[in-house]
């Protein structure tokens, strides 16, 4: 099967951000609030490394791909990145993401296109790993004092990171714009069911978060991808 | 308290409507006892000496422990994996620990022990988990030799609990040797990778077992001569079969593995009995054990004090669930999929 | 509100299609909706169910082992409810 260099560009772009937000999620093995979370996330990591895999494998080599490349030719959205927090910040973030992954692998597997089969396995992993967030939301937000104000603190922080999310990617057979109406009303409809005020900062604009789909990522990731690639790159040519 | 009717206990039979005469207790005794003896299972409202409960939560709470404690040393490699595949198998076992702990505070709980007390007396000190996890994981090979040597300790340990006398016990054990299957597997699969890999892989396998081969002989507790517990516990079933017949067993399937691998075992007094039909070997350094046991191995404070961070910092999300749940409850709904 | 321990919940899985759910075991959830999906992730991470009940440990009423006898005694000495009671001349098929 021959991929299209279009194509590469948006396995990588979606690629990515499963491996790294998988890789984000896995950092929280060991210190989740409740034993019952630590198999939660567990499992959401799980279905983003094992679509990672896939999107990468239709790219090149899935091991060259997330161990050799630099920084700055990663593709992923700056949102997944950002550094796990707080628990209110690891669900905000799931919330912001999985809704868009939902919405965009729930179209995705209606085309034709190369990611059709990927997409039609994956909406179903990404539709729970969206309730879960939502669940989460809910009763970070309505729960306590202390929950509502880390979780509000959260949805604010993030925010910023969320219209990346709708620019175009090359190969991708859609344009991400598209979704934006149903991520917002979605997304809306949650934080006001949790008693959160919906962020009014900007999302979009050269000011704003927005490039890493463009290799531009925060300080952050350097040092996520230096921990993650310096076993492998210690033993040049091994087999693991 | 969140006891459940259905774990409530047969100490207190409400339907007697009267105490229990040292008359009943002896009945409920040779009941017990012939139960015990016929090889079936103790069910959580059955009546049990207090000793053989007691028993039965310190061992489990004590197992419990040690899987959720025993995820630490290998997810302090899940973000340095080599490879997607080999990240994707650690979480994957790391994520059933959890699942484990889980199970066997569940059994736990019959016996009318809370997970919140079991995981209070862990993070005072008060219960114990197996000191193997206060060895630290120096390179990526340790992840190695725990599943080959360690979970191959355990399941050693675990299969025969899949028969032990308690029921849930029983039940979990079941559950959990059937998952832990594909744990000493990876293990040993990721050491031979190593081990037939380049030059340094190969020093790296080797280190690793030179460090974990000791303290998993260690994993099977004390000479029998010297086990505070074993003999009642093999009466009463719990236990099946000895620690040094356990080890022994251990080591004579270890050995030919060893030769698999093409790694060496750090044993120099190791070799085939023929007479015994076992392998003989050195001697284990007990001081060693006793001073891990004791606190002073080289990661318990670490250990102990990132499980307590983590409950500590996770407080405020368990209290936010519950005020939500205290809002929005309909009374006792049950509700189905 | 310093509650932390969360309620006890049974879980009951349906391992496939045709077959009654079977108690799996037991978990802490907040509440309802929770105590399905930690269910979920807990008892059927590989492939174990289809469908999964949830029942507050606290709603579950069960029976004393010394009733055991006026309990189950009656239907242990009716043999006759079982199969194995009545005996089948040998090649007899379909029955």
């Amino acid at each position: 099967m021959t991929t299209t260099t279009h194509t590469r560009t948006a396995a990588l772009a979606l690629g990515d951000d499963a491996l790294v937000l998988s890789h984000r999620l896995g950092e929280w093995m060991g210190h989740a609030p409740v034993l019952e979370e630590e198999v939660a996330l567990g499992n959401i990591a799980l279905d983003l490394l094992g679509q990672a895999r896939i999107l990468l494998s239709m790219a090149g080599d899935e091991d060259e791909l997330a161990y050799l490349r630099e920084e700055r030719a990663f593709r992923n959205l700056q949102l997944v990145e950002q550094p796990n927090g707080d628990f209110a910040h690891t669900i905000v973030r799931q919330l912001y993401f999985s809704t868009y992954q939902h919405l965009l692998y729930g179209r995705l597997a209606a085309t034709e296109g190369p990611f059709a089969g990927l997409a039609a396995k994956a909406v179903k992993e990404v539709a729970y790993h969206r309730d879960h967030a939502e669940q989460w939301t809910l009763r970070l937000g309505d729960g306590t004092e202390e929950s509502h104000g880390r979780t509000q603190v959260a949805c604010t922080a993030l925010w910023r990171f969320t219209g990346e999310m709708f620019r175009p990617v090359d190969g991708l057979g859609l344009d991400p714009a598209e979704l934006e109406p149903a991520w917002l009303e979605s997304v809306r409809g949650v934080l006001k069911r949790a008693g959160l005020a919906v962020p009014e900062g900007p999302r979009t604009g050269a000011w704003s978060a927005g490039a890493g789909r463009e290799g531009l990522h925060t300080e952050s990731f350097g040092r996520m991808l230096a921990e993650m690639q310096h076993l492998h790159r210690s033993h040049p040519g091994a087999s693991w | 308290m969140a006891t459940a009717a259905a774990h409530q206990t047969a100490r207190t039979q409400p339907h007697t409507g009267q105490s229990g005469g040292a008359a009943d207790d002896e009945a409920f005794a040779r009941v017990f006892d012939a139960t015990v003896a016929a090889d079936e299972r103790i069910e959580p409202r059955d009546w049990m000496p207090d000793a053989y409960r007691a028993t039965l939560v310190r061992q489990i709470a004590q197992h419990a422990h040690s899987e959720i404690i025993g995820m630490q040393p290998e997810a302090n490699w899940i973000t340095r994996a080599p490879s997607l595949r080999r990240k994707a198998i650690l979480m994957a076992k790391v994520q059933d620990e959890a699942g484990h702990g889980l199970y066997l505070y569940s059994a736990a709980e019959t016996l009318g022990a809370s997970r919140e007390e079991l995981l209070d007396k862990l993070h005072s000190g008060r219960q114990k988990y197996s000191s193997i996890f206060n060895y630290p994981t120096l390179t990526w090979a340790d992840v190695g030799a725990i599943g080959w040597l360690v979970d191959g300790a355990a399941i050693t340990n675990q299969v025969p609990l899949c028969r032990c006398s308690y029921g849930p016990y029983a039940r979990a054990m079941v559950r959990v040797c059937k998952e832990e299957s594909f744990h000493q597997r990876q293990g040993y699969e990721l050491l031979l990778a190593l081990s037939r890999g380049t030059p340094e892989q190969h020093a790296m396998a080797q280190d690793a077992v030179d460090r974990w081969w000791w303290p998993s002989l260690m994993m099977f507790g004390p000479p029998d001569d010297e086990s505070a517990h074993s003999a009642q516990s093999m009466a009463w079933k719990i236990k099946r079969h000895s620690n040094d017949e356990l080890r022994r067993r251990f080591v004579d399937i270890c050995v030919p593995q060893a030769a698999s691998l093409g790694l060496t075992l750090p044993d120099p007094d190791l070799k085939w009995n023929e007479e015994r039909g076992h392998h003989d070997f050195g001697a284990i350094d007990w001081t060693e054990f006793k001073e891990v046991l004791k606190g002073n191995g080289p990661c318990n404070e670490q250990r102990i004090t990132q499980r307590r961070r983590a409950h500590d910092e996770g407080a405020w999300v368990r209290e936010a669930a519950a005020a939500y749940a205290a809002k929005h409850s309909s009374g006792t709904e049950v509700e189905q999929a | 509100m310093t509650n932390t321990d969360w309620p006890l919940w049974e879980v009951f899985v349906r391992s496939r299609r045709g077959l009654s759910h079977t108690h799996a075991g037991s978990l802490h959830a907040p509440d309802a909706e929770f105590a399905l999906r930690n269910a979920r992730d807990l008892y059927t991470r590989r492939g174990e169910g289809v469908s999964i009940w949830v029942v507050p440990s606290s709603a579950v009423t069960a029976s004393s082992p010394d009733e055991k006898d006026p309990f189950f005694e009656p239907s242990a000495d009716k043999p006759y409810r079982h199969p194995t009671f009545y005996e089948i001349p040998e090649g007899v098929k379909h029955l």
